[in-house]
């Protein structure tokens, strides 16, 4: 049994990392290159979980650098990136929508180490155009949608986006703009998965700020959620009111947004900054973080999981089983614990993502290109299933 | 033979029938025998006839010697009687010479004893004659005597008849002039006298009342003792009067029969109004005086004066006067309450004594106050008063201790509120010595503490010095100093140093803290001083101060000394993070606000990058000051001259050449240097050592770790990159001297020009002479 595999992509700088989010059969991730000289890759790592293999496929993006990535819910062939382009000594960040050509998947499958030689290109259905608006930092499926709805954040603004006509084309139907002092730049944001998807947070600076979609206005504010930059945030998929945010300030913070004014925990562990915060799908006590000390970490916060120690027990089910004596040792109640520091990487960690698929499976990514594959311990994974 | 047979049998049974301690058989034998001689068995006439009748034994009494002859002729044969006769005749002749000999040894006796007799003989004679005389005397005597009494009869009759009515005549005179007297001793207030001579007479009176002139008296005597009762009552109801007269009162009330426990409730209710106005008295000042101009001293005195003291009296007269049971359960009962009314009353005075500027005043009154109480102890043995008063003493001090403690942790936030004064205070705009240096600030905040800590000390020592009454006590033994000085003022007071400073950590993090770097850097030295030092240093004082012998278990100096250190480290790491931040966003503004793509061709270094040197000089010196230099590697001969590769594209590929580019040409030296890099991962935000050098590299690494991750969000144009090497060139050349280990400062500028080559759109690096020129210009 390999708990974890290793993949280094062959460009040396990434930075954008998702799992695809439609695809619940194969475990796949999505990993956006990010070079100034040669052409931008877009690497679909397939993780064969039979044989312990990863297998790499490569599509082209020839639009320039990727900076952040993110699939469609609804179509596994549909994602979004942002990408900077230079044009007249100008550094802009666009957004678009592509397609994944459909025979990525028949004809290119090849071993990681047999390089590409004619990688197809991605296919553009449309650009979220932000001449207007400045750099995208991030683009946003709206969760478990019908992937008709996007969210672009631009600087300082809030852009839903409809796509229509087969995603091929993307018309602005609201738009929000955080108004306030000094130049105000959106760093991250997310979409929550509750309230029938009305809902958003996003950062900027140390401020954390949650909009009601219907009325695009701001529900709240936390004001010096960290003591630095805010660089990630996440909800937690199973309680509607809290999310976990990452920052500069080295610390990971959990949040009710009903009681903005304190933390509900706050977890110090990483030396440098937090860059990436990351709930379980389906079990939210385990959150993966990521941060430039190039390490990962992954958590078990119990306390304040939706799933309180001993829910999911059932004693019956215990009672005639002859490790039951070993696993009431075990259910001793749980403290919320670091439950691994994984130090594969050597660069700092810029993304980390859970498989789509594969719930006790996750992907982290350095800035030297080495994307690595782990899984839960399976002594842990035993305890939260039994 | 059948005699003697039985005889024997007789004694057997003697001897059986005797008690066992009576005389042993044997001279029983011989005594019986000499009875037996003289007839005086005891046994009965059958043996004493037996005995009488046998005319056969030559030693009986009735011996025949006719019988005894017949008898041997018969009996014997001639052989037989030759041999008796010759036996006979021997027998004889030896009586007859014993006789001889006692005669002969005798002989003087019986001459003297002969002359002795026949003297007497002449004395008696004339005794006789004397005898005669005397009696004839003695009747002639007797005769004048009869004479005598027989004339004298009369008048001694009279005479014992006269003294008789005398005394008759004394009594009524008195009885007559009861009335008369008891009325005058009322005039004259003399109710001792009255009531004792109306109780002489009482019983006469009482005794002869059906005679009409008695009764009168007696009626008059009644109403004027009446009289006398209500006048007594009166005094008693009135209260002007002293203890003394009171209980004198009481005294002769009793006498006059009045019911004892209606007299001990009148007699307490009465002390009960008095004391009323003692307590008031009390009451009052304290109210009146809420700024409490009589200091506590004097308020104890006034209560052990006038209310103490006069308890004691009552106690005392109460107990001459009411000795029995029901009336000593009511003395503790009022006892109890009124003393609980006063310990009250002290109570809120003591709890008004929050100055602690001057303990001795307390103490001594906690002191008078506690003596006082031990005469009610000796007065009413069983009372619970001065145990309570004891209480109250103990109370007094935990409270003391819990004001020291107060008092200390605001005299200690005084204290850094001076130290940040002094800190803000403008370096420059004075003159040097006007504002003193952090080494200064230090120790003269060390010594402020410890000599506050010292007189606190000093000041609740007090409780137990030898001259008080209440430090023998178990409690200002045992526990006063070892829970309460020892855990409740000194650890406490040590902890919560410890405390405040960790929450400088906390609240004063990341959100833009108020505290002064300097101030967590002298706190943080404090800390490690107090661990290393001044911890054992106060304790061991305490304890010898105070001879601690702990019961209980205590916090131990290890324990308290590794929180101190905690604390320390704490704050240390707080002041590199916080001087790192301060540097970090210098730098990171400084990356994100430039246009980096258009940016002219370098030619000076940023001022930024002069500024993050001079900031960083200035920490140097600033923990110089506190902390010691700390060890450092060894440096290479040229470490502020070090080009940096720019390609760190070509750098990567080695990085990771053994992976998939096994053939690749790499330089060997640089892939070991990176492997070494590598293989001591650098932790950014790491606990420092307690020195200077491992501070600065904190706060170095901090800040340029920043620098790289924001150059890493950033695309360059040709002469951003070369801006970046300029810089980076700078800072190497100042940088390294700071830290211990100038190859960490190598990597991260490395990194950070390596990433801006990364990022750059034209990748065309500056000449390395050229950098030198202008960083050296610059």
């Amino acid at each position: 049994f390999v708990n974890k595999l290793q993949y280094l992509a062959r460009i040396d700088r990434a930075r954008a990392l998702t799992a695809q989010t439609a695809e619940t059969d194969a475990i796949r991730f999505l990993v956006g290159t990010q070079s100034l000289k040669f052409d931008n890759q877009i690497h679909i790592i397939d993780f064969d979980d039979e044989n312990n293999v990863i297998n790499k496929s490569v599509l082209l993006h020839d639009a320039g650098e990727i900076w952040h990535i993110s699939g469609s819910p609804a179509d596994k062939a549909v994602l979004t990136t942002c990408y900077s382009k230079t044009s007249e000594s100008r550094v802009l960040t666009c957004a678009a929508v592509w397609r994944m050509p459909p025979e990525w998947e028949s004809g290119n499958h090849e071993s990681p180490d047999d390089s590409s030689n004619n990688p197809q290109t991605l296919e553009l259905l449309c650009h979220l155009d932000n001449t207007a608006h400045g750099s995208v930092a991030c683009v946003l499926w709206e969760p478990m949608g019908d992937g008709k709805r996007v969210i672009s954040l631009a600087e300082n603004h809030v852009l839903l986006w409809d796509l229509q006509e087969s995603s091929t084309k993307a018309t602005i139907s609201s738009s929000a703009t955080l108004e306030g002092k000094g130049q105000l730049k959106f760093t991250a944001g997310k979409w929550s998965p509750h309230h029938n998807n009305t809902q958003l947070a996003t950062a900027n600076d140390t401020a954390i700020r949650g909009w009601d979609l219907r009325s695009m206005s701001q529900i709240y504010c936390i004001e010096n959620a960290h003591g630095q930059l805010v660089r990630d945030l996440d909800f937690n998929p199973n309680k509607q009111y809290y999310l976990a945010s990452c920052g500069d300030d080295c610390k990971v913070k959990f949040w009710d947004v009903r009681h903005i004014n304190e933390p509900v925990k706050c977890l110090e562990e990483h030396s440098h900054w937090v860059w990436s915060v990351r709930y379980n799908h389906s079990h939210d006590q385990l959150l993966l973080t990521g941060s430039s000390d190039s390490r990962v970490i992954l958590s078990n916060m119990v306390s304040i999981s939706s799933e309180p120690f001993g829910h999911l027990v059932d004693d019956d089910e215990l009672s005639d089983n002859e490790e039951s004596q070993q696993e009431d040792k075990g259910k001793e109640p749980l403290q919320d614990s670091i439950i691994a520091t994984y130090e594969e990487h050597e660069d700092s960690v810029y993304a980390v993502e859970w498989s789509a698929a594969d719930p006790w499976l996750f992907a982290s990514l350095s800035y030297d290109g080495r994307l690595v594959i782990n899984r839960v311990p399976r002594a842990l994974k035993y305890r939260i299933l039994l | 033979f059948m005699h003697g047979s039985s005889d024997k049998h007789s004694l057997f049974f003697n001897s059986a029938t005797t008690p066992p301690d009576s005389d042993p058989s044997q001279r029983r034998r011989v005594h019986s025998m000499l009875k037996h001689y003289y007839g005086l068995n005891e046994e009965g006439k059958v043996t004493e006839q037996a005995e009488s009748l046998d005319p056969c034994d030559i030693n009986g009494p009735h011996f025949d010697p006719e019988v005894y002859l017949n008898k041997l002729r018969m009996e014997c044969s001639l052989g037989e009687l030759m041999d008796h006769e010759s036996c006979m005749v021997k027998q004889i002749r030896s009586l007859d010479s014993d006789m001889q000999t006692l005669v002969y040894e005798n002989y003087n006796k019986f001459i003297s004893a002969t002359d002795t007799i026949r003297k007497m003989k002449n004395d008696f004679k004339k005794m006789e004659d004397e005898m005669d005389c005397l009696s004839a005397n003695m009747a002639a005597i007797t005769e004048f005597s009869a004479h005598i009494s027989g004339t004298l009869q009369d008048q001694h009759a009279q005479i014992t008849k006269l003294s008789g009515v005398h005394t008759l005549l004394r009594k009524l005179q008195f009885l007559f002039e009861l009335p008369a007297r008891l009325n005058k001793c009322l005039e004259l207030q003399a109710y001792a006298q009255a009531v004792s001579a109306h109780r002489r007479a009482r019983c006469v009176l009482q005794q002869y009342s059906h005679m009409p002139s008695f009764r009168g008296i007696q009626d008059d005597c009644h109403v004027i003792m009446e009289q006398l009762a209500q006048q007594l009552r009166q005094k008693f109801r009135d209260g002007g009067s002293s203890a003394k007269d009171l209980s004198e009162c009481v005294e002769l009330l009793l006498q006059l029969d009045e019911p004892a426990e209606e007299l001990c409730d009148k007699f307490l209710s009465h002390a009960q109004s008095r004391f009323e106005a003692d307590l008031q008295g009390l009451e009052a000042e304290l109210k009146d005086s809420p700024v409490t101009d009589t200091d506590i001293l004097e308020f104890i005195d006034r209560g052990c004066n006038e209310f103490v003291s006069s308890l004691c009296l009552v106690i005392a007269s109460y107990q001459e006067l009411f000795i029995n049971q029901m009336a000593n359960g009511k003395l503790h009962v009022f006892v109890d309450t009124l003393a609980a009314r006063y310990f009250s009353l002290v109570e809120r005075r003591i709890q008004e004594e929050k100055g602690v500027s001057d303990n001795s005043l307390l103490v001594r009154a906690l002191d008078r106050f506690h003596r006082r109480l031990q005469a009610i102890s000796k007065l009413l043995p069983g009372s619970a008063v001065p145990s309570q008063g004891t209480e109250i003493v103990v109370r007094a001090a935990r409270e003391r201790i819990k004001q020291y403690l107060s008092a200390l942790q605001t005299f200690y936030h005084d204290s850094l509120t001076d130290v940040r004064q002094a800190l803000a205070a403008p370096r420059g705009a004075t003159s040097k010595d006007a504002t003193p240096s952090l080494p200064e600030l230090l120790t003269s905040l060390s010594n402020f503490i410890l000599n506050q800590l010292k007189s606190v000390l000093a000041s609740v020592h007090l409780f137990t010095a030898k001259d008080i009454t209440f430090s023998n006590k178990p409690y200002f033994k045992g526990e006063f100093c070892s829970q309460g000085v020892r855990e409740g003022l000194v650890v406490s007071f040590i902890k919560f140093i410890c405390q405040s400073s960790r929450q400088y950590c906390e609240s004063a993090g990341d959100r833009g803290g108020s505290t002064p770097p300097a101030l967590l850097l002298l706190l943080s030295r404090l800390c490690l001083d107090y661990e290393t030092s001044t911890i054992s240093y106060i304790l061991t004082l305490t304890d010898e101060q105070f001879l601690v012998q702990h019961h209980t278990p205590v916090t131990p100096v290890t324990a308290l000394c590794a929180e101190a250190r905690e604390a320390a480290q704490k704050l240390l790491n707080h002041y590199v993070k916080v001087q790192g931040l301060i540097i970090s966003q210098m730098l990171r503004k400084s990356v994100e606000t430039r246009d980096w793509v258009n940016t002219i061709e370098p030619r000076n270094v940023r001022a930024v990058m002069k500024r993050v040197v001079e900031d960083t000089t200035s920490i140097d010196v600033q923990v110089g000051l506190l902390y010691e230099e700390g060890v450092r590697k060894a440096h290479s001969s040229d470490s502020s001259k070090r080009t940096f590769s720019v390609y760190s594209s070509s750098r990567q590929q080695i990085r990771y050449a053994p992976s998939y580019t096994p053939s690749a040409p790499m330089d060997t030296n640089l892939l070991s240097n990176i492997h070494k890099l590598f293989s001591e991962r650098i932790d950014i935000f790491s606990p420092v050592e307690f020195n200077k050098v491992s501070v600065l590299t904190g706060i170095i690494k901090i800040s340029l770790k920043t620098f790289l991750e924001c150059v890493r969000l950033r695309t360059f144009g040709r002469y951003g990159l070369q801006q970046i090497q300029v810089d980076c060139h700078y800072l190497q050349m100042y940088l390294w001297r700071f830290v211990s280990d100038e190859n960490l400062v190598h990597f991260l500028l490395d990194e950070i020009v390596g990433s801006a080559a990364h990022r750059c759109l034209d990748p065309s690096p500056m000449e390395q002479s050229v950098i030198e020129v202008i960083c050296e210009r610059g």
